[in-house]
């Protein structure tokens, strides 16, 4: 059935849901506008359960088995989050309500700003952003704007290494920045000769992604970033990675101006097949007043004498870039994150990481002599493989990652970061345990034999999943993007 | 609890990579800044974190413990059972983005349904599989608009009739860039319709965009105002409400080059403002220059029909800095919940909520303006909001309304200076005859108080 789609499945006259008959007296409809058919399928309640419940069941979750997909922080999403974030208080409140009305909603948006400022040591957050992406794209106007505002505009070059998130670049461009790419050095680190090249006073900023992309902790972090603030830049921090950091360095510290969060990654909202995300945004003392608009603030001090809480609401900061979208955020995401910090507490939070960064370790230990490891260091919460080998010519990080589809788990991330040779990037969280990292290497290790003995298992893989390889040339090719409706 | 290491994997696990402590994984974070005190809450279980929440959320006046009036780009509509209990599958809600087809299937056919009942509802021809929400939509229009042109047509004229957040989205979007936008600022005439804003389309126009219903409700045939945005050479962006295209006319019928929406109305629930979903369709031949993920249609190695991520080429993790768009992810599950929500109710369902909504709002509109001192602002057709001039200050209305458990709309003077005494009001259908005779009640204590 699941083959089936539902243009094809509809029969004319079954209804799936009905609403109570009008209770008032009807109005001619409009003139002109009305259309003459609305092109969606017809079938019952049953049907639609059913179709939907299928394809549920064509998907690889985290609820079903290991996803160590690199850079995306595929831990356990706790199932309390669903629980509170759809308690009805939270779940039907309008956007544009009084805050007198609102202020649950407020209060809890105000706690998580403060908790985000002091789990990485910032003065100010927005939640307002949308996704990682988007929070980049907010810190990236704001330092156009905080350079603007002390009349610099001839700052618009951005450095952005090479070992950096993979939205970087095109964040940059969106704002118009130029984008220059820095090399790194032979441990995994910043390169600093190429970086003091380029710090003069057309920087606007640096990018940094710590750990990057290749799970290695920038040694020289202090130093880069002080580079570029005697330039005159600003220095951003791509916090997709930031599930290693937690109880274990606030990169506000280290001398980061901007940092964007990922609730959807280190604090486990779920990813959703794909969104939505959200993406806070943290900014240094200097940066508070350019924040977009709203961020949430106390409007009237608590007061001691009549026992009443503070009042909560919403304020424009002074120098604001402005919105970055309608209303004040994914707000159902603040209530999942709110929970999940709240379960955890400092020491909870240290332990995510510690774990985190034990498992990665621990996989690396286990993989190294099957796989060549590029950069051999104490990695972070995750790390790069190559998949290929000198003896096994044919074979790619492709093949192994479909491979090991055979297996009931999700493959890493491939083909990113872009500097190692098909590589592979593992992160597997902290919420594996030992026995199932050790199943992931045992058929890393198997797939490496393959490799050499009989890579045709690998060159035709997946066998085991509902689906084999897909043409990919043929949906680019052909383009067929929706289903043409043969509705009656 | 949520992480399952015992004291024996760990001991065992520090002696596979070969260090003593955790700790030593560590060294390379600067000694001085390693290991900070931070200052949080203690951790609670989750039977006390659901009871505070529960807590949390009672100092909140939900739009269901109120009666509601209140919409200005986010709806209280009734969400049908069956939508939350698919949303609520791990297979769905725990997945990503579907970079292995070969085993996320499940995602990747849902876009396709969603791309194809969009495509449908706004009479386009290809979808995208979402964007953020229905501002960052039309934000993406714009820049979409501004590449297709290449720069050479880079201004947009936006009509004042926009929602007022989604203008200002679309500033802090174009800021740094050679985008001019025009048509909302100063002095405009909100009374008149969209050909006002005919005279400011010129040879260096690449976009024009207005909403349907607009945010004062009002709907319009633009068919002859497509004609002279194109006869300009510049593209038409229409934004909508897609409950509205449950009865309406779609936008593509009237020529729409780009359609974008809020897709909140479909199934999700209003939750402070978010998550929402960011609808985005066009006509084929504008495919390429679309940002966000696209599903297609194709066939794998044994033969079965299979969908996959397409066009990727034109993505951000290809192109790099020369993408014309950092979107990454999209609203994977809201554009689920939107799908499931068009499924069940179908043809005749939508269309059913679309006329109730309609007709409550009419009749409410006509009870209002009976009252003594209320009137209708327009008399352009409208969908499901309208606007009250109120004979006081809208606010002091509100005010007065709130103290009777009523929401009774969006007070327009904060966002458009004159329009100080007027109220936009919205319909759905939430709200029972019994409903808006209390509203018309309270209405009217307030005019003879």
């Amino acid at each position: 059935m699941a083959k089936h789609l539902m243009c094809e499945l509809s029969v004319p006259g079954r209804v799936g849901f009905r609403f109570p008959d009008l209770d008032v007296p009807s109005t001619s409809l409009p003139e002109g506008l009305v259309r003459d058919e609305l092109p969606l399928p017809e079938l019952a309640e049953v049907d639609v359960v059913r179709y939907f419940t299928r394809l549920s069941q064509l998907n690889h979750g985290i609820d079903i088995g290991f996803y160590p997909l690199g850079s995306c922080t595929m831990k356990y999403n706790p199932k309390i989050n669903e629980e509170t974030a759809r308690i009805p208080g939270f779940a039907n409140l309008h956007p544009l309500q009084p805050i007198e009305t609102a202020q649950g909603a407020l209060a809890l948006m105000y706690h998580l700003q403060e908790w985000l400022k002091e789990i990485s040591g910032f003065s100010g957050v927005s939640l307002q952003p949308a996704a990682g992406a988007h929070g980049e794209l907010t810190g990236v106007l704001i330092i156009r704007a905080y350079h603007r505002s002390r009349g610099d505009t001839n700052r618009t070059k951005i450095l952005i290494p090479d070992s950096a998130h993979g939205t970087n670049p095109a964040t940059s461009a969106m704002s118009g920045l130029q984008v220059v790419e820095l090399q790194s050095d032979a441990r995994g680190n910043v390169d600093l000769e190429a970086l003091r090249e380029h710090c003069d006073d057309t920087l606007a900023g640096l990018m940094l992604t710590n750990p990057n992309t290749l799970g290695l902790f920038d040694e020289n972090v202090v130093e880069v970033n002080r580079m570029v603030h005697e330039a005159g830049g600003l220095v951003y921090g791509d916090g997709a990675n930031m599930n290693a950091l937690l109880g274990i360095v606030r990169l506000g510290d280290l001398g980061f101006d901007i940092l964007h969060y990922n609730l959807h990654k280190t604090f486990s909202t779920p990813h959703g097949g794909g969104g939505p995300g959200s993406g806070p945004v943290a900014v240094s003392a200097e940066l508070v007043d350019f924040l977009p608009d709203p961020v949430v603030g106390i409007i009237e001090e608590e007061s001691p004498e009549s026992d009443l809480p503070p009042l909560y609401g919403f304020v424009t900061p002074p120098q604001t870039i402005g919105r970055v979208k309608a209303f004040q955020g994914h707000f159902g995401m603040f209530v999942r994150a709110y929970t999940y910090i709240r379960m955890h507490g400092a020491d909870g939070l240290r332990q995510v990481s510690e774990y985190a960064v034990l498992n990665a370790n621990y996989l690396m230990a286990r993989l190294k002599d099957a796989y060549h490891i590029p950069y051999e260091r104490v990695c972070m919460h995750e790390f790069v493989v190559e998949g290929r080998w000198s003896d096994a010519p044919d074979i790619h990080a492709l093949d192994i990652s479909k491979r090991l589809m055979d297996f009931n788990f999700h493959p890493p991330t491939n083909y990113f970061p872009l500097i190692v040779h098909e590589s592979l990037m593992i992160e597997p969280t902290e919420t594996e345990s030992k026995e199932n990292l050790d199943a992931f290497v045992e058929a890393m290790i198997k797939i490496a034999e393959e490799a050499k003995h009989n890579p045709e298992v690998l060159k035709n893989a997946p066998h085991n999943t509902p689906f084999g390889r897909l043409d990919e040339v043929k949906a680019a090719k052909e383009l067929v993007l929706c289903c043409i409706p043969e509705y009656a | 609890m949520f992480t399952p290491h015992t004291q024996a994997d760990r001991e065992a696990m520090l002696q596979t990579i070969g260090i003593d402590r955790i700790e030593d994984l560590f060294n390379d974070v600067p000694a001085e800044h390693r290991f900070p005190e931070l200052n949080l809450p203690p951790a609670l279980t989750e039977l006390e974190v659901f009871t505070e929440l529960k807590d949390i959320a009672w100092a909140n006046d939900s739009a269901r413990e109120l009666i509601s009036f209140l919409g200005a780009g986010a709806y209280n509509h009734y969400t049908p059972a069956v939508v939350d209990a698919i949303l609520r599958r791990g297979e769905f809600y725990t997945a990503y983005t579907p970079y292995q087809p070969e085993i996320s299937q499940g995602t990747l056919q849902a876009i396709f349904e969603y791309q194809s009942m969009v495509a449908g509802l706004t009479g386009m021809d290809v979808s995208n599989a979402s964007h953020y929400d229905g501002a960052t939509a039309v934000a993406e229009a714009v820049n979409m608009a501004y590449h297709n042109f290449r720069g050479k047509r880079p201004k947009v004229v936006l009509s004042p009739a926009v929602h007022p957040q989604y203008r200002a989205t679309v500033r802090t979007y174009t800021h740094d860039s050679e985008i001019i936008l025009t048509g909302d600022e100063g002095e405009v005439d909100l009374s008149t319709g969209p050909e006002a804003l005919i005279p400011l389309i010129d040879e260096t126009t690449g976009l024009v965009v207005v909403a349907y219903p607009d945010f004062f409700g009002r709907i319009y045939d633009f068919t002859d105002f497509a004609q002279a945005v194109h006869d300009a050479g510049a593209l038409l962006a229409i934004s909508v409400n897609p409950m509205a295209l449950g009865l309406l006319k779609p936008p593509g019928d009237f020529g729409a080059d780009i359609v974008t929406g809020e897709g909140q109305s479909l199934g999700i629930p209003l939750s402070y403002g978010g998550p929402y979903l960011g609808l985005f369709a066009t006509k084929q031949k504008y495919v390429r220059k679309m940002a966000g993920r696209l599903a297609g249609e194709t066939v794998d190695n044994r033969g079965q029909r299979a969908y996959v991520l397409t066009l990727t080429a034109r993505e951000q993790h290809i192109r790099r800095e020369r993408a014309t768009s950092n979107i990454c992810t999209n609203q994977g599950l809201l554009a689920l919940a939107a799908t499931v929500y068009m499924s069940l109710l179908g043809k005749q369902g939508l269309r059913q909520v679309s006329e109730l909504c309609y007709h409550k709002a009419h009749y409410a509109a006509e009870r209002i303006s009976g009252i003594n001192g209320y009137d209708l602002w327009s008399q352009q057709p409208f969908f499901n909001e309208f606007v009250i001039r109120c004979p006081r200050p809208a606010q002091q209305v509100f005010d007065h309304l709130l103290e009777h458990n009523v929401l009774a709309g969006y007070t327009l003077g904060k966002d458009y200076p004159g329009l100080e005494d007027h109220l936009l009001i919205a319909v759905t259908e939430m709200n029972s005859q019994e409903d808006i005779e209390w509203l018309v009640a309270a209405l009217e204590e307030v005019s003879n108080g």
